[in-house]
C-alpha cells in the first residue's frame, strides 16, 4: 500500500530530475486525436511529450492552482474561446516564431501570439436532398427565414460550438440582429435541440427536419462509414462573410518548464507532415494553406471561410451564451 | 461548564473525516462573497427560474420513480417465491453497473425519432408522430429511475430481507391481509432503508451532468457548468453552487425529519417466503425480467454491438493496465469509504450531540455537488499545499514540481470527499438493527469493546458493511471528473478512456471501456448478492 502511493509520487519526482528533454501538455483535444502526432514529433526530434488530457475547464483550473509550478509547458484545447480566455487569464505566454506566423494564416491566430490555431472546424448547413435544393440555401441567418418553420434542427447552445459561431455572429452584425436570428431558429425548430452534432446530422436523414447546422468532421466521419448518408453539405455564407470557422489550437503556458521545446512541439504540428495527420485523424482542415485536406473532406469542395479574427469568439462568448439564453435557445 | 467547550469525543472521530469534504466545498464556495451583479440579473431572468423548476420536478420524479421500481422488486424477491426469483435477485441489481449517461445514449438512441423503434413504426404506419418524445422531462425522469432503483433496491431488500417476512407474519396472525400489511406493516419498518436508498438517488441526480446533457435537460448542475465554462464566471458557478448545497442541506434534514425518533431496532428471524400462486406468480416473473431488460439487458446489447465494430481497431496492449488500475482504485477507494463510514455511522450512534450530527451530515455532502466542481475544490488545496511545501523546500535543493499532486493518495481522499454517502447511507442503516439490549447484554457478560465489536458489531453489520464496498467499488468505476483531475502522467483508467471517446461523440468508439466498467462491476454485484441471499 505504501509503495503504491509513494510509486507515483517517486515518478512525479523523477520526472522533474530527468535529463531526457520532455515537453508536457494539457490537452483537451483526445488522446486518440493526439497521441499518435507526438509519437511521430519525438521520433521526429528525440523529444519526448507527456500528455494530460481532460476537459477544458478544469485544465485552466488546474494551470491556476499550480502556478509556477505547473508541470504543463503547453495547453491544447478544441476551439478559440476557450484559448482566449486561458490568455485573457494570464496562463498563457505570448511567443515569437516566424515559422508559425508563416504557416498559420491571421486570422486563425491571436494577434499577441498567445495562442495559435492547428486545425480548422467548418460548421456550416447540411440538408437533407430528398426535400431541400441547395438553390434554397444561403446563409445561417436565412434559416432564420419562417420558410424554414418546422424544418430546422440544431444542437444545443451549451456547447462552445455553438457560442463561438454566434459569437462571431455579433462580431458581424451586432447583437441587436443576432439575436433577431437566433430567435428566428427557435421560431423555426423541428425538434427539441440536440445534444450532439451526429444525432442532428441523422434527425435531417431521418426526415424529422430538412436543414441543420454542425461542424464538417462529424459528417465526415459518418460518410466515411455509410457512403449512402442521405445528407448533403452546403457551404454557408459563400457571399456573405464565409463558412464559420473555429480552430483547435495551442499555446505556451505562462510557466512553461521547457519553452523552447514547446514552441519547437506547436511550430512542428504547423508543418506539413503534422498537418496531415493532426487533421485527418479526425477529418478537419490543415489551418497550413500549403496542406491539402484528406480526399473525402477535399470531396466537399473548396470553401471561402471567414476571417474575422478567431480572439472574437472567446471576447465575446459569455455575450452570445446570454444572448441565446434570452432568445430561448436551450 | 468547561467541559461544554470542549468538542465531544463523537466530533473529534467526525471533523478529520468530514474535513475531506468540507475543505474543498469552502474553497468552491469562497468566492460566495463576490457579487456579480451584471450575470445574476442575467441568471435570474432567464436561467434559473427555468433551471429551479426542472430540478425540481426531477426530484420528485427520480424519487417517486426509484421507490416505485425499487421497493416492489426487492419486496418480490426478499420475500416471495415466483419463477426466477433466485435469479433476479441478484440480476436487479446490474443495472448499478450500468453507468447512467451509458443507459441514457442507449435509451434516446432507441426511442428518438431517429431510432429503430420509431423507424419501424414509420415504415408500418407511415407516421410515429404520436409517439412520446423521449428527449422530454419524463423521458429523463424514466431513465434516471432505471439508473438509480438500484440504490433503494438493494438497500430495501437489506431491510425485507432481515425483517419483512417476519412483521407480515406478525400482521397476518393479528388478521391483516397480506396487501395491507406490506403498506402498513413491511413498508413502514424499512422506512429508514428506504429514505437512504432515495437519498443516494436524488444525490445522485443532483449531481448529475452526463445524463442530463444527453437529454439536454437544464438542471442546477447544467446551469453551473454554464457559468463556469460558458460565462467563465467561476464567482457566479460557487454561488450557484452554493445554492444546491442548501438545497440538498434541506433535502438533509427532510430525511432526518422522515426516519423521526423512532428506533428500528429489530431482531432478524426467518420465516417463510410468501408463495405467490396462479397469475400473480408469472406477472412478477414479467415485471421483473421488463425492468432487467430495460434497464440492463437492452443497454448491454448495444454496447455489445458497438464493441464489435470496434473491437479490432481500440482494442490493445494497453488494455489490461487501464483494467487493473480502474479495479486498484475502486477497491481501495470501497476499502477506505467503508472504513470512514464505520466510524462515521459509529460516531453518530455513541455520541448524540447535535456537533456530532452535523459533522456527519457535512461528511456526506460530497455526493450531492456536481463531480467537476468537487475535483477543483479537491485540487486547488491540495496544489497550494504542494507549492507552500516546494517553496519551503527548494533552498534545501529539492527540484520537483509536485510532492501530493498526482499520488494515489490524494486520489483516494478525493473519491472519499466523493463516495462517503455512498458507503455511510448502508452502514448506518445496518448499525440501526443493533439493539441497545443487544449492547448492554454484551457488555454484562463481561465482553470488552474489542470483543463487542467482533462478535456483536461485525457479524450484524455484515450485510450493510458489503453494501457499502460494493456500491463505493462500481460507482468509483464509473467515475470521471476527479479521477480525471487527480490522476498522475499516463495514469489512465477505464473511465478516462470513456470519456477520451464521449467528450467527442465517439459513443460507438466508448462502449469498449464501458464494457469492461461493466463487467468489472458486475463481479462484485454477483458476491454480494450471493453473500446475503438467504
Amino acid at each position: 500500500m505504501k509503495q503504491l502511493v509513494l510509486v507515483p509520487l517517486a515518478a512525479a519526482l523523477l520526472a522533474g530530475l530527468a535529463y531526457a528533454e520532455s515537453v508536457t501538455v494539457y490537452s483537451a483535444r483526445n488522446e486518440q486525436l493526439i497521441k499518435p502526432l507526438f509519437d511521430a514529433f519525438t521520433k521526429d526530434t528525440g523529444i519526448e511529450v507527456k500528455v494530460l488530457t481532460d476537459k477544458e475547464g478544469p485544465l485552466m483550473e488546474r494551470l491556476k492552482a499550480e502556478g509556477t509550478n505547473s508541470p504543463a509547458d503547453m495547453l491544447i484545447t478544441v476551439d478559440a474561446g476557450n484559448l482566449w480566455q486561458a490568455g485573457k487569464q494570464g496562463l498563457l505566454k505570448p511567443i515569437e516564431s516566424k515559422t508559425l506566423n508563416e504557416n498559420v494564416p491571421a486570422h486563425l491566430r491571436d494577434p499577441k501570439g498567445e495562442w495559435y490555431g492547428l486545425s480548422i472546424r467548418a460548421r456550416t448547413i447540411f440538408y437533407n436532398p430528398a426535400t431541400v435544393k441547395p438553390a434554397d440555401l444561403s446563409t445561417y441567418e436565412d434559416l432564420a427565414d419562417p420558410k424554414w418553420q418546422g424544418k430546422l434542427c440544431l444542437r444545443t447552445s451549451k456547447k462552445v460550438y455553438n457560442q463561438s459561431l454566434v459569437a462571431m455572429m455579433i462580431a458581424q452584425y451586432g447583437e441587436p440582429k443576432t439575436e433577431k436570428i437566433v430567435r428566428g431558429w427557435v421560431a423555426n425548430l423541428a425538434a427539441p435541440v440536440f445534444a450532439d452534432d451526429t444525432k442532428m446530422l441523422e434527425a435531417i436523414a431521418a426526415g424529422q427536419c430538412q436543414v441543420g447546422v454542425a461542424n464538417s468532421y462529424y459528417y465526415g466521419r459518418i460518410v466515411a462509414k455509410d457512403p449512402k448518408f442521405p445528407v448533403k453539405l452546403f457551404w454557408a455564407n459563400q457571399n456573405a462573410g464565409g463558412v464559420h470557422v473555429n480552430v483547435s489550437g495551442a499555446g505556451v503556458t505562462r510557466y512553461a518548464k521547457n519553452e523552447k521545446g514547446a514552441i519547437k512541439l506547436i511550430e512542428w504540428l504547423s508543418g506539413d507532415k503534422a498537418q496531415n495527420l493532426y487533421a485527418d485523424k479526425d477529418m478537419e482542415f490543415p489551418v497550413n494553406p500549403k496542406v491539402k485536406p484528406d480526399d473525402l473532406v477535399a470531396g466537399w469542395g473548396p470553401f471561402k471561410p471567414s476571417i474575422i479574427n478567431m480572439s472574437k469568439a472567446g471576447e465575446l462568448q459569455g455575450k452570445a451564451t446570454q444572448l441565446m439564453d434570452r432568445a430561448g435557445y436551450k | 461548564m468547561s467541559s461544554r467547550l470542549l468538542p465531544s469525543r463523537g466530533v473529534l472521530c467526525a471533523l478529520p473525516i468530514a474535513l475531506l469534504t468540507v475543505v474543498p466545498l469552502l474553497v468552491v464556495l469562497s468566492s460566495l462573497l463576490d457579487p456579480q451583479a451584471e450575470v445574476w440579473s442575467h441568471l435570474l431572468d432567464y436561467v434559473l427560474p427555468g433551471v429551479l423548476w426542472n430540478t425540481l420536478l426531477l426530484v420528485v420524479g427520480v424519487g417517486a420513480g426509484v421507490l416505485l421500481l425499487g421497493v416492489p422488486l426487492a419486496w418480490l424477491t426478499a420475500v416471495c417465491t415466483f419463477p426466477g426469483r433466485r435469479f433476479f435477485g441478484w440480476a436487479l441489481m446490474l443495472p448499478l453497473a450500468m453507468p447512467a449517461y451509458v443507459l441514457a445514449f442507449v435509451q434516446v438512441g432507441l426511442l428518438d425519432f431517429t431510432g429503430p423503434v420509431q423507424t419501424l413504426l414509420r415504415s408500418a404506419f407511415g407516421t410515429s408522430a404520436w409517439f412520446p418524445q423521449i428527449r422530454s422531462t419524463g423521458g429523463v425522469i424514466l431513465v434516471l429511475s432505471m439508473a438509480f432503483y438500484p440504490y433503494v433496491y438493494l438497500l430495501a431488500r437489506n431491510a425485507f430481507l432481515t425483517q419483512g417476512r417476519r412483521a407480515i407474519e406478525a400482521a397476518q396472525t393479528l388478521g391483516m391481509s397480506r396487501r395491507r400489511a406490506f403498506f402498513v406493516v413491511a413498508v413502514p419498518m424499512a422506512r429508514p432503508w428506504l429514505i437512504g436508498g432515495v437519498t443516494l438517488a436524488l444525490m445522485e441526480t443532483l449531481a448529475d451532468f452526463g445524463t442530463v446533457s444527453i437529454f439536454n435537460f437544464d438542471t442546477f448542475t447544467t446551469a453551473i457548468y454554464k457559468a463556469w465554462f460558458a460565462l467563465f464566471n467561476l464567482p457566479a458557478a460557487s454561488q450557484l453552487a452554493s445554492l444546491l448545497v442548501m438545497f440538498v442541506l434541506m433535502l438533509v434534514a427532510l430525511e432526518q425529519w422522515g426516519r423521526g425518533a423512532r428506533s428500528y431496532q429489530v431482531r432478524s428471524a426467518h420465516a417463510e417466503r410468501i408463495a405467490l400462486h396462479g397469475r400473480l406468480r408469472w406477472l412478477a416473473t414479467l415485471w421483473c425480467g421488463t425492468v432487467l431488460l430495460l434497464a440492463f439487458v437492452v443497454p448491454m446489447m448495444q454496447l455489445l454491438v458497438w464493441v464489435k465494430g470496434v473491437w479490432a481497431d481500440d482494442f490493445d496492449a494497453r488494455y489490461p493496465a487501464f483494467i487493473g488500475r480502474s479495479l486498484l482504485l475502486a477497491v481501495m477507494a470501497a476499502l477506505l469509504v467503508t472504513l470512514l463510514a464505520l466510524v462515521l455511522a459509529y460516531a453518530r450512534r455513541r455520541y448524540r450531540d447535535a456537533g456530532t450530527h452535523w459533522l456527519v451530515r457535512l461528511a456526506t455532502l460530497g455526493y450531492a455537488v456536481p463531480g467537476t466542481v468537487l475535483a477543483v475544490g479537491v485540487f486547488i488545496p491540495v496544489a497550494w499545499l504542494d507549492n507552500v511545501l516546494l517553496a519551503a523546500l527548494r533552498p534545501f535543493g529539492l527540484e520537483a514540481l509536485a510532492i501530493f499532486k498526482g499520488t494515489l493518495a490524494v486520489m483516494l481522499l478525493a473519491l472519499a470527499a466523493r463516495f462517503l454517502a455512498v458507503g455511510f447511507q448502508p452502514v448506518d442503516t445496518a448499525m440501526q438493527r443493533i439493539t441497545r439490549s443487544q449492547e448492554e447484554a454484551a457488555r454484562s457478560l463481561g465482553l470488552n469493546g474489542r470483543q463487542v465489536a467482533a462478535r456483536l458489531y461485525l457479524p450484524l453489520l455484515r450485510g450493510g458493511l458489503l453494501s457499502a464496498a460494493l456500491l463505493v467499488f462500481v460507482d468509483v468505476l464509473k467515475e470521471m471528473p476527479i479521477t480525471l483531475m487527480t490522476r498522475a502522467f499516463g495514469w489512465d483508467t477505464l473511465a478516462v478512456r470513456v470519456f477520451e471517446m464521449t467528450s467527442e461523440g465517439m459513443w460507438d468508439r466508448a462502449a469498449l471501456p464501458s464494457l469492461f466498467i461493466v463487467l468489472a462491476g458486475l463481479v462484485p454485484v454477483v458476491l454480494l448478492i450471493r453473500k446475503t441471499e438467504s
